[in-house]
Order: structure tokens, then C-alpha cells, then sequence
């Protein structure tokens, strides 16, 4: 049963990846990415870690998928136009992609072979019998991880505000550009100025 | 249980995918930026994977901060992408060295 899973999430997740990036409408991009997170999470729930999957489906799916999603459909955008060099690229793509698929069949097969020492963890990151994965991951969050975890935060707020700073517009003012202030504040002698012109000389401004 | 190699190889495939993805849809930034996240999927798959394998779950914590950079890339990213369709009125990468100065 865990291996059918397996085979299901997997095969549907390596699917939608891949039409996630042939899809000609971005929005059917989206779309696929977000059905590869929901597989990816399935994955991590086999091998036990409920709390990442269920992370990865409130995070991804809920914030960064709809997030795209907003911005796709809000730019209007011609996307026959963004596919031009689609085959032009495609023979560098697919060459670059095979090498990289080779190098990583073969540190695989590298360590399948018993060439790769995976090393033994130190245990002091076990899981402890009884615990939920949550719980687990939490405690170690909060003690060994605690300034990381900080950090974490740091980022992301430091992201909030730069996405606030870059795409806020300062709301034009009811009145068009008038500054009533400033109108009140001017006084005659900044605003005019006496001349005493000489016969025939004019005013040299 | 599952073994490690066929976490390990799905999730080649899937970075490989990402990779891909970046090559072929050059023009398309948003897909670029999907692109990204399908490889930084890939990658905390694999760190999930074997902090599963090696029960030790450092792994599973890296991967949760993996995922907070790469939701504060995405959204970085995209608001770049938002200010620079609003000056110029296209998301074209191929012109986006004007974008100095």
C-alpha cells in the first residue's frame, strides 16, 4: 500500500512538474504547481514528516501559489509573445538538463556502489518515541534551532517590508496636488517682489 | 518502507525539471520564478527524505527554512516583477538591463 502511494505521488508529482513548466498559459502553470506541492506533501507524509507536509500545504499552496496566481492574472500580459524563444532554447535546455540527470545518476549510483559515506547522526536531533512529528520538530525548534528560528522570522519580515516598499503607491490626494498649508503659509514679501525700473531700461528678471 | 534511492531519484527528476524549465522559458519570468520553486522542492524533498533515513530530524528543520526563503523570494520576486511591468509596461527579461541607473 505504501509503496503503490509512493508510486502515485511520485509519478504525479515528476507529471505536473513537468507541465508545469510546458504549460502555455502561465495560469495552467500555476495550477500544476500547486497539484506538484500537494503530491510532494503526500510524499513527505509516507516517510513521516506531517509537519512539513502540512507546512509545505499551507505555505505553498496558500500563500506562494495564490500569490503567483494574483500576479499572473493582474499584469496583462501577452504570452504568445513570451513563448518566442521557446524552441530556440529548448536544444541548450535539454542538453544542460541531460548532463545535470547524468552527474546525478551518477553520484547515485555512486553511493549505491558504497563509495558515499552518508556518516552517522550525532543523536542529538532524534526523534523521541512516543511524540508526534509536530512535537518533535517544535522542540528542537525551540531549543537547539531557537536563534535560526529568529532569523527565520527576520526574513521574513525584512521580505514583508520590501514588498510593501516596492509596490506601495502613495494614494493621490483627494484635492489633486493642492497643499492647503502651504497656500495659507505664503506671505506677500516671498511671493512678490518691487521693482523700481528706470525709464526705457526694462526689468531683468 | 520506502528506500532512500527513490526518494533521492524523484527528486533528481523534479530539480532536473526546475532546471529545465529555467532554459526553456526564458523569456517568461513568472514561469522562471516557478521554476525556481518546483527545484527548491525538489531539494527539501531530499531533506525530508533523509532526515527520515537517518532518523535525525535536522533535516526536516533545514527543510522548514528552506521553505521560509524561498516564500520570502517569492514574494520579493514578484514585486520586483510588479514595479518593473508598471514602468515599463512588459515583463520581457531580455530588456531588463535598461533597469540601471
Amino acid at each position: 500500500m505504501t509503496v503503490f502511494a509512493f508510486y502515485l505521488f511520485a509519478a504525479l508529482m515528476i507529471a505536473s512538474g513537468a507541465f508545469t513548466i510546458f504549460a502555455r498559459n502561465p495560469v495552467h502553470s500555476v495550477l500544476w504547481l500547486i497539484l506538484a506541492f500537494f503530491n510532494a506533501a503526500g510524499l513527505m507524509i509516507i516517510v513521516g514528516a506531517e509537519f512539513l507536509a502540512m507546512l509545505l500545504v499551507v505555505v505553498y499552496v496558500g500563500a506562494v501559489a495564490v500569490l503567483f496566481l494574483f500576479v499572473v492574472m493582474m499584469l496583462n500580459i501577452d504570452f504568445a509573445e513570451m513563448r518566442a524563444g521557446f524552441m530556440k532554447n529548448a536544444p541548450l535546455g535539454v542538453a544542460i538538463a541531460v548532463i545535470l540527470l547524468a552527474e546525478l545518476v551518477l553520484g547515485i549510483g555512486a553511493y549505491r556502489a558504497g563509495a558515499l559515506d552518508l556518516g552517522t547522526p550525532d543523536g542529538s536531533a532524534t526523534p523521541l518515541v512516543g511524540e508526534s512529528n509536530t512535537e518533535n520538530v517544535g522542540a528542537l525548534l525551540y531549543s537547539d534551532y531557537l536563534f535560526l528560528f529568529e532569523v527565520a522570522g527576520i526574513i521574513l519580515l525584512v521580505a514583508m517590508i520590501g514588498a510593501i516598499v516596492l509596490t506601495h503607491r502613495a494614494p493621490a490626494s483627494p484635492r489633486g496636488q493642492q497643499d492647503i498649508s502651504k497656500q495659507v503659509r505664503r506671505r506677500p514679501e516671498e511671493a512678490t517682489e518691487m521693482k523700481q525700473p528706470g525709464v526705457g531700461q526694462g526689468v531683468d528678471l | 518502507m520506502i528506500g532512500i534511492e527513490h526518494y533521492v531519484v524523484v527528486s533528481s527528476i523534479l530539480f532536473v525539471l526546475g532546471v529545465l524549465g529555467i532554459f526553456l522559458n526564458r523569456k517568461n519570468i513568472i514561469v522562471i520564478l516557478m521554476a525556481i520553486e518546483l527545484i527548491l522542492l525538489s531539494v527539501n524533498l531530499n531533506l525530508v527524505a533523509f532526515s527520515a533515513y537517518l532518523n535525525d530530524l535536522t533535516g526536516q528543520v533545514f527543510a522548514m527554512f528552506v521553505l521560509t526563503v524561498a516564500a520570502a523570494e517569492a514574494a520579493i520576486g514578484l514585486a520586483i516583477l510588479v514595479t518593473y511591468f508598471r514602468s515599463r509596461g512588459t515583463i520581457a527579461v531580455d530588456d531588463v538591463n535598461r533597469m540601471k541607473g
